[in-house]
């Protein structure tokens, strides 16, 4: 039974840093409706960022802060440049665009600062907690307390002024526009956010498993949990999180052992497959109708 | 000039309704047609069996993909894993004894089983959510091949083709396989030329542009999805089985990997959707530029113009790679085909034009 629970609650940290990922892509398609496959390649490229600064002796905190400056600036400068033009096309081309950005950071990352496996110390010491016969990592819990506090701060954020505007353009382009909303940099700001939340992403992932390109493999998990949790719900990404990671944990936990290993991917596959058949707006998400 | 059409009148609708009804056209494919069938008198063997090769093989695949995505537009992410399905249904028939003509029948049947199965799957969702889907199957695909030793023969295995006779030609030499491949991206070739102007690919169209519309006018757009699914799947388990056969000769579930169906998509994009001849220059496009621009840049460091390190050059195939794609979905999000088909509107009335350009 201590099995299980170590399962369980560490499975739920784990998803709980999967959230973190989605939490960048639910961000950007609420407010423009762009599916981000580049988000993985981005959390990678936030911790590329973080490492590079503190090799040059920065503290990791002020590492992290120059990294949300970056990241914000990336994130809105990868809608400027590239997502802006797409507007209006089909969604494979703008699928396509992302996935695109997320091949390029790869090469980009990995190519100029070597592809060896880096380390970031957050300043955790390794040993675990031990709870009664249960072992808890500290980053992991670190890790679920800042995605926590990370996704209540983004519903809060909903509420405030740019929140709000953020809430409109979801809603519709053309009347946000009529009312003296700037859809552009409403959907620029959002992007930026997701840099914001890459940077999270990116500290907490690049401290568990290092810092290299598997990162941006990340990105897979995260699409079940904003599939599941509903593409446009911040709430869904928490619900969403901890659902694929219990599952993620637990399911292999017991499996493994009987067919061989690599039974987590299998799971998250299945978490995807199942929502899209029989709810494909997820949890909370938003149906969409179609008009001819 | 090349293209000229005066004095070229079609008095019988059969003239008018042949694929390529001005002669310039077809000049120019019975020329590349002669050049493919000598190719392995004109060009060494290296260049036949590491370009030309992978080129056609990879062609068909970007072909059959683009039946999907662009005549159909059902978008499919997990491509590479309808192809495995087909390498590893091929060697297994060939190696219980199947003559290999009935093993890539039975091949494209099998991936066009599981295509269409993933496929009905998905059929309520479409753009986004289809992406996802397919997804979710390539790595299913994958994970299933990996873990039971029985279609991979064990973990990290390495299958080795069967040497085998294709129509009493034994597939011994490389000219044999060269063979293989093109009379294979022949076939679907002129499969989906035809395909596009009959009543199933106009069926398909309207179902691309738009499925309740279709279905107001009487398409049965589930049907025509599942077709589009089957038949996809069905030329994209044989290819998998050329390219097992004919290309790699050996089969690991690394060949298969969602990698693979990421370059499958960037060759149909880069080419452009639902055009024939530019899936044969995508597939070229995306196979051969980043070899020749790592070449160029090995070049220039051996110059010693440009000094790169090791690590960076193995990942400049991705940067590249990466810019492509976003460079033409940026620049001519239509293609390769689109630059080709301007070249030749604008050569049609040449040294003349239009009033509108």
């Amino acid at each position: 039974m201590a099995y299980f629970f170590e399962l369980l609650i560490n499975g739920a940290l784990t998803g709980l840093m999967y959230s973190l990922v989605a939490l960048g892509i639910v961000l950007i398609y609420k407010s423009s409706g762009v599916p981000n496959l580049a988000q993985g390649a981005m959390v990678m490229s936030a911790a590329y960022v973080v490492w590079l600064v503190t090799t040059w002796g920065v503290p990791v905190f002020l590492a992290v802060l120059v990294g949300i400056v970056v990241m914000f600036i990336f994130g809105m400068l990868a809608e400027r440049l590239l997502l802006r033009k797409m507007v209006g096309q089909p969604i494979i081309m703008i699928v396509m665009l992302t996935l695109g950005l997320e091949i390029l950071l790869r090469g980009v990352g990995p190519g100029f600062l070597g592809a060896a496996p880096k380390q970031i110390s957050i300043g955790l010491s390794l040993a675990p907690i031990i709870i009664g016969d249960i072992f808890i990592n500290r980053v992991y819990l670190v890790g679920g307390v800042v995605a926590l506090l990370l996704i209540g701060a983004s519903m809060l954020f909903f509420r405030t002024r740019m929140g709000t505007k953020l809430r409109a353009v979801s809603d519709d382009h053309v009347s946000s526009w009529s009312v003296g909303i700037s859809v552009e940099r409403a959907i620029g700001v959002s992007w930026g956010l997701a840099g914001l939340s890459a940077i999270a992403a990116g500290v907490v992932w690049g401290s568990v498993q290092g810092v290299d390109w598997t990162l941006s493999e990340l990105l897979f998990p995260a699409i079940a949990v904003v599939i599941l949790g509903g593409l446009d719900s911040v709430a869904g990404v928490l619900v969403g999180g901890l659902i694929v990671g219990i599952l993620g944990s637990v399911v292999p936990g017991y499996l493994d052992a009987v067919v061989g290993g690599g039974t987590r991917d299998v799971v998250t596959s299945f978490i995807i497959l199942l929502t899209i058949m029989f709810r494909p707006h997820g949890i909370y998400g938003r149906e969409d109708i179609e008009r001819v | 000039m090349f293209y000229r059409l005066s004095g070229i009148y079609h008095t019988r609708y059969a003239t008018a309704r042949q694929l390529w009804p001005i002669p310039a056209d077809r000049w120019q494919v019975y020329f590349l047609l002669l050049v493919g069938v000598a190719a392995p008198l004109i060009f060494s063997n290296f260049t036949l069996t590491s370009y030309l090769l992978p080129w056609l093989i990879f062609t068909a695949a970007a072909l059959s993909l683009n039946l999907l995505m662009g005549v159909a537009g059902q978008l499919h992410f997990g491509f590479a894993a309808v192809m495995a399905i087909g390498a590893y249904t091929s060697i297994h028939l060939v190696r219980i004894g199947v003559p290999l003509e009935f093993a890539l029948v039975g091949a494209g049947l099998m991936s066009a089983l599981i295509g269409s199965v993933f496929g009905a799957a998905a059929l309520r969702v479409k753009g986004l959510y289809l992406v996802m889907a397919t997804l979710a199957m390539q790595y299913l695909v994958d994970w299933t091949i990996i873990n039971v030793p029985a279609i991979s023969g064990g973990a990290q295995a390495t299958l080795q083709t069967p040497s085998t006779t294709f129509f009493f030609v034994p597939l011994r030499s490389d000219t044999a396989r060269y063979y293989l491949a093109l009379l294979w991206v022949l076939f679907v070739t002129l499969l989906i030329l035809n395909i596009k102007r009959t009543s199933v690919g106009r069926a398909l169209v309207a179902v691309r542009d738009k499925d309740y519309a279709a279905a107001v006018i009487g398409v049965n757009v589930v049907r025509f999805k599942l077709v589009a699914f089957f038949t996809s799947s069905f030329l994209g388990g044989v290819t998998g089985a050329v390219l097992a056969f004919c290309y790699y000769q050996a089969v690991t579930p690394e060949q298969f990997t969602f990698n693979v169906s990421v370059q499958l998509v960037a060759m149909v994009l880069v080419g452009g959707l639902g055009s024939v001849l530019g899936s044969y220059l995508g597939a070229g496009f995306v196979l051969l530029a980043p070899i020749a621009l790592t070449n160029f840049a090995v070049y220039l460091n051996q110059m010693g113009w440009l000094n790169v390190s090791a690590n960076l050059l193995s990942h400049i195939p991705l940067m590249i790679y990466g810019a492509l794609i976003i460079g033409f979905l940026l620049l001519e999000p239509l293609g390769l085909g689109k630059i080709y088909d301007n070249v030749r509107k604008y050569l049609l009335v040449w040294p003349f034009r239009h009033s509108s350009m």
